[in-house]
């Protein structure tokens, strides 16, 4: 046994992260989508979305117990202060988001007196009491959180970029492949 | 000191290189922002998108804030659906079993964004019904007193409500465009033809309301056939009509004062398509010696008013429905939904008080009894 910490993330922790990381750039793209169509568009772009984000509410407990039960492996010891501070406040608020925006759906669809249609016949039971305000908020903070994740996701993308193409310090290759 | 593995030794970069793969970085970052900027509509102002038809009511019936942005004037009413069972074998939603008593809440309304409107001034009257079905599934439809819907896409109802903008020398719209508008669009003709003759009626409990958009009933076998559904009152009218009273809200009076007297009844019928019956366009009745199915009778035994009964809170959704019942190719009825929702969203971000992402509100109209 060695007493070295991990320098890449294990194999579930990789394979959640890109497919939570193609689910969710869907979803976004998905939510901006259907709230700006009248087409057809709409209609079935509102039936991916709704099962599409109980499935991220499920991937993402998952995710967070395999972080906490592995851990993750320590950014490169050169990195300066400020963005080893941003980059975990950036991988803090990606977890809070990632639960937030599943919940906030389900809640806001409850406080609306929408039925939450999983698939077809399978309905979610209400999370919150129907009230009108509650909805204004919760519909409110659906979509500003929601370019708050895609800005987020953003500067993690370029983050990665930067700390493959520029940095190459092992931080990208930590997420993208197994043992070098 | 660190435990961290040495890490293997990498070329340096010259500053040429490090410019390029930083620009590469930065083109990546652009191109996802952009495809996402786009996808949302805002690359694109041309794009027929909920918040512009919304736009268009406010702009023709100015800001009401906390009031639907169109039908905004009704009232709330409470009831029953009972089921006969002769659509059970159409359509395996639990509303149409035999004998089943659905919970019903309802909205009579008329048409226009101005939730003070006299009840005389237009010949259309709607009602909306929520069935909320003991398995927790809902059937939502909005029906109208007319038997067709002028326009057949969201495009042309889009131009139709621009040409019908009130112009500010007479606060009414300017015939000349309405003609332009009417000319461009021949499906017109069978509302126009209706429309000619249709006088307001007295009453919202003697009208018949008509769901105008097809759907597709899909029984337990999994076969499908399309429908339109109406509601047949059992109430008549006077005949060659009866004198509008002088009260500007008169509807709502005389269902309170019907209603006094015990529950109003209309007959659900479901018309069955026959095979080649267009179902994706809603300014074509379908010819008569349809099937019509006697689905069974809505009792509405209450009422109250819209600002504190209980459809207040509810979006009547034209595509919230239950297994049994299926949306059909009208592109009309994603459009309804979709600027139905953003309609709710408006509506109920005013009451609470908070800003609806995207809408810059123009000046709330007055309201004349405040």
């Amino acid at each position: 046994m060695s007493t070295t910490p991990a320098t890449n993330f294990s194999l579930p922790a990789r394979v959640l992260h890109w497919t939570m990381a193609v689910l969710i750039l869907a979803m976004l793209f998905i939510g901006v989508g259907m709230v700006a169509s009248i087409s057809e568009r709409h209609e079935w772009l509102v039936q991916i979305h709704k099962p599409l984000g109980i499935a991220l509410l499920v991937l993402v407990v998952l995710r967070l117990f395999i972080r906490l039960k592995r851990g993750a492996p320590p950014l490169p010891a050169d990195l300066p202060g400020i963005q080893r501070r941003l980059a975990h406040l950036s991988h803090l608020a990606l977890y809070l988001l990632m639960f937030l925006m599943p919940l906030i759906g389900w809640s806001m669809l409850s406080a609306g007196g929408y039925p939450v249609i999983l698939y077809g016949p399978v309905l979610l039971p209400p999370i919150v009491p129907e009230n009108p305000l509650l909805f204004a908020i919760l519909r409110q903070a659906h979509t500003y959180l929601a370019f708050l994740l895609f800005l987020t996701i953003l500067g993690h993308l370029g983050a990665a970029l930067y700390h493959g193409l520029i940095r190459r310090d092992g931080v990208f290759s930590s997420m993208a492949r197994g043992k070098p | 000191m660190s435990d961290q593995p040495t890490p293997p030794p990498k070329p340096i970069l010259s500053p040429f290189q490090t410019a390029s793969r930083l620009g590469v970085i930065l083109v990546v970052i652009a191109l996802l922002g952009g495809a996402f900027a786009y996808t949302g509509g805002w690359l694109d102002p041309q794009r027929l998108t909920p918040t512009r038809i919304v736009d268009s009511f406010e702009q023709a019936s100015g800001r009401h804030p906390g009031f639907r942005r169109n039908h905004a004037k009704g009232v709330c009413v409470v009831g029953l659906f009972v089921s006969t069972g002769a659509a059970a074998k159409f359509s395996s939603a639990e509303v149409f079993a035999p004998g089943r008593r659905t919970p019903v809440v309802g909205r009579f309304a008329i048409p226009g964004g101005n939730p003070y409107a006299p009840d005389g001034g237009v010949p259309i009257r709607s009602l909306a019904l929520r069935f909320n079905q003991l398995n927790g599934q809902q059937w939502r439809t909005g029906m109208n007193s007319m038997p067709v819907f002028p326009v057949a896409t969201p495009q042309a109802f889009y131009e139709q409500l621009q040409a019908s903008q009130p112009v500010a020398a007479t606060g009414k719209p300017d015939p000349e465009r309405m003609k332009a508008f009417f000319a461009a669009h021949p499906e017109t003709a069978p509302f126009l033809q209706w429309v000619k003759s249709a006088k307001p009626s007295a009453s919202f409990a003697t009208e018949a309301y008509n769901g105008l958009n097809a759907f597709f009933l899909v029984n337990d076998a999994g076969q499908r056939q399309a429908v339109r559904w109406g509601l047949v009152p059992e109430e008549t009218a006077q005949p060659g009509g009866q004198p509008l009273p002088a009260d500007p809200d008169f509807l709502a009076q005389d269902l309170a004062q019907r209603l006094a007297h015990g529950p109003l009844r209309w007959h659900l019928t479901l018309i069955l398509a026959n095979p080649g019956d267009p179902t994706n366009d809603a300014t074509k009745q379908w010819p008569a010696g349809r099937t019509v199915v006697d689905a069974g009778t809505l009792l509405l035994q209450s009422t109250e008013p819209q600002d504190s009964g209980p459809c207040r809170d509810i979006n009547y959704d034209p595509l919230v429905l239950p297994t049994g019942i299926l949306p059909s190719d009208d592109p009309l009825l994603a459009a309804r939904s979709a600027v139905y929702a953003t309609s709710y969203e408006r509506r109920t971000s005013e009451e609470a008080g908070v800003s609806a992402a995207g809408h810059t509100a123009p000046p709330a109209a007055k309201d004349p009894r405040s």
